[in-house]
């Protein structure tokens, strides 16, 4: 199996629909300069660069997309969306709902976010779950190469609008990633690690953490399962309930604000449909309620280390066994 | 469509269009219809555009809709029904008077934010350019949208990417309850699209025949230029913002002087000096347009209203 980083895997996931379905096209930020591959095998028609005016480039979007061009866009940061909130959430969002299904809008918005450049927060805020929050949107965050090229293709091919949000710590790592077609579906969950005593559920760069720290565990005899989301809507409770009904213990980890987070929902979600299962309570680390500062030290301290995963799940286990 | 100067038609086009939206402020005035966003006043500056648009041309509008929509050939009927939150709207009673579209006559992707329809119909020209579709779009919005950034970004992608945009600006001094004088600090909108390299003309939006001859110029301009323009029509709002409004913030001589200028009143006068139409023919079409009305308004009370079991469907394609 060939080695991409998520980068490249993006790379690959827009350049094979583009080849399969003529109506793909791309612009955004620096798109047809980053992206100089694509520029040179679709031409300047279909691969954009644009002026830095996030809501007309997330407009132009969203009326292509109803009136039918499958654009995908890349924003670059994701506190940049915040220019881009009508167009995405009143417009994409709502539009078809609102004219009694009329438009359907098929459009995919990239968006970088989290620790790893020290950015600061204007660069660099996890804010994914504004958007679970807003209807008519799908959000989609992958923690590999492999998923991201595979959810990339599902999102391109989907006929809703998907907010796509890369993870900065993620962006140049490698990974396999298979070379024949792989789409991952949107709103399906992957068991990165099975386990019996603990189900730990993150997305995006955090999943390598709990997957760090279920080897801690395993050598101290706890079991964990790992969830990876990869889709937080449609989000994948069936897969959560299953585990954490074999378990009884759920620990969900995120680098955003744990605040109204997809944690918090998860673990609503477990509390009101398998509560009888719980051998203890729900826990979740995430992000405290602050800007993430750029400063290194202050960045990483952010985001859940898996020392704290491991603690984490250590009381869990240990308020069953007490 | 048609573009012959001093038409009976457009006549009754404006006397719909007024009917409509009376029967719209007399049903809100005794409760029984949601208020609405009228156009009263402006029926000149849609119709005259609308009747130089071709079939094929989409069309993006925004909360003064009515008469857009009307002049299109959207059934009153339907649209009171979407007015009213019935089953037989034209989007099913989901968007009420705000966001009303019709994709069957090419009215397409109706936002109510200020400013969003701006930012949309890029979007939709370029799909027209990169699909190899017939057709310009028309893109309507106010002096109040003219202020949103989403005006000047996309004129300014517009310009830079070549789409067939007829930007019309319908200045009608009225910025919800804000005088456009205290907003912009020039009487003209189409003054900012030099800047843009985008060429622009303003013409007397109460004068049904000037709009069309301008519009229809602009029109087959951007048709083969595959550029953009921007044409605003000089006009007013007199009635409120919203239905009710009681309008105590108006300047009460400005206001007379443009009821004076009323389009309709001018245009029914033009068309009986010149010959056009008789006083009985004037008079036969606006009573065929008021049981017109009250037909759509009887049709609209007569529709069902959705059902809440669907109230969260539809939301996802």
């Amino acid at each position: 199996m060939p080695t991409l980083t998520l980068h490249d895997a993006v790379g690959a996931a827009l350049a094979e629909e583009m080849r399969r379905d003529g109506s793909v096209l791309v612009f955004g930020e620096g798109v047809a300069t980053k992206r100089h591959d694509l520029l040179t095998e679709f031409g300047a028609l279909r691969v954009r660069n644009t002026p830095l005016a996030e809501g007309i480039i997330a407009g132009t979007a969203v009326g292509a997309a109803g009136t039918g061009l499958r654009p995908v866009i890349d924003l670059l940061f994701a506190p940049f969306l915040c220019y881009a909130m009508d167009e995405l959430v009143n417009s994409a969002g709502k539009l078809r709902y609102l004219s009694g299904g009329q438009f359907s809008f098929p459009l995919v918005t990239l968006a970088m976010t989290g620790a790893g450049w020290g950015v600061g927060a204007q660069h660099n805020h996890n804010l994914e779950a504004w958007f679970v929050h807003s209807p008519g949107l799908k959000v989609v965050m992958p923690s590999n190469p492999a998923d991201a090229k595979g959810l990339l293709k599902a999102a391109i091919r989907d006929d809703n609008p998907v907010l796509f949000f890369l993870d900065i710590g993620l962006l140049y790592q490698p990974g396999e990633v298979p070379e024949q077609e792989a789409v991952v579906p949107l709103g399906q969950a992957a068991v990165a690690r099975e386990g019996r005593d603990v189900t730990l559920v993150s997305y995006g760069k955090t999943v390598q953490h709990c997957l760090q720290a279920a080897d801690s565990l395993a050598a101290a005899g706890i079991a964990a399962e790992v969830i990876d989301l990869r889709s937080l809507k449609p989000l994948d409770t069936g897969i959560v309930l299953a585990s954490v009904t074999r378990t009884g213990r759920l620990l969900v980890v995120h680098e955003a604000n744990r605040l109204c987070g997809v944690g918090a929902e998860t673990a609503a979600v477990v509390a009101e449909e398998a509560f009888a299962a719980l051998k203890a309570p729900i826990v979740r680390l995430g992000g405290p309620d602050a800007p993430v500062a750029a400063s290194f030290p202050l960045e990483q301290a952010f985001v859940p280390r898996p020392e704290a995963i491991v603690s984490a799940a250590e009381r869990l286990c240990r308020h069953h066994s007490a | 469509m048609n573009a012959t100067p001093s038409n009976p038609r457009l006549l009754e086009q404006m006397l719909l269009v007024r009917a409509y939206e009376e029967a719209i402020v007399a049903g809100s005035a005794a409760g029984q219809v949601p208020g609405t966003c009228t156009s009263v006043g402006q029926e000149a500056a849609a119709v005259g555009v609308v009747n130089a648009l071709s079939a094929d041309d989409l069309i993006l509008t925004n909360h003064r809709s009515a008469g857009h929509l009307l002049a299109r050939g959207a059934d009153p009927g339907r649209l009171l029904a979407e007015v009213m939150g019935r089953r037989d709207g034209y989007c099913g009673g989901r968007s009420g008077s705000l966001h009303i579209s019709v994709k069957e006559l090419g009215v397409v992707l109706t936002s109510t934010i200020v400013g969003a329809e701006l930012s949309l119909a890029t979007g939709v020209a370029l799909s027209r350019t990169m699909l190899g579709q017939p057709g310009i779009v028309a893109c309507f919005f106010g002096d109040g949208a003219a202020c949103e950034g989403s005006f000047h970004e996309s004129l300014n992608l517009a310009a830079l990417w070549k789409l067939p945009v007829l930007y019309v600006c319908e200045n009608n001094h009225w910025q919800a309850f804000v005088h456009r004088r205290e907003a912009i600090g020039h009487e003209h909108v189409a003054d900012w699209a030099a800047g843009y390299r985008i060429v622009a003309r303003t013409v007397d939006g109460n004068d049904v025949d000037a709009v069309l001859a301008a519009a229809s110029e602009a029109a087959a301009r951007v048709r083969e230029s595959g550029q953009p323009f921007l044409l605003e029509t000089y006009t007013y709002r007199t009635r409120g913002h919203f239905e009710p409004d009681d309008q105590g913030y108006v300047d009460a001589a400005e206001l007379a002087a443009w009821r004076a200028r009323d389009p309709i009143a001018r245009y029914r006068e033009r068309l009986l000096d010149a010959g056009m139409l008789t006083a009985a023919e004037a008079d036969e079409l606006a009573a065929r347009v008021t049981s017109r009305i009250a037909a759509a308004r009887a049709f609209a009370d007569a529709s069902p209203y959705p059902s809440a079991a669907d109230l969260a469907s539809g939301v996802y394609a």
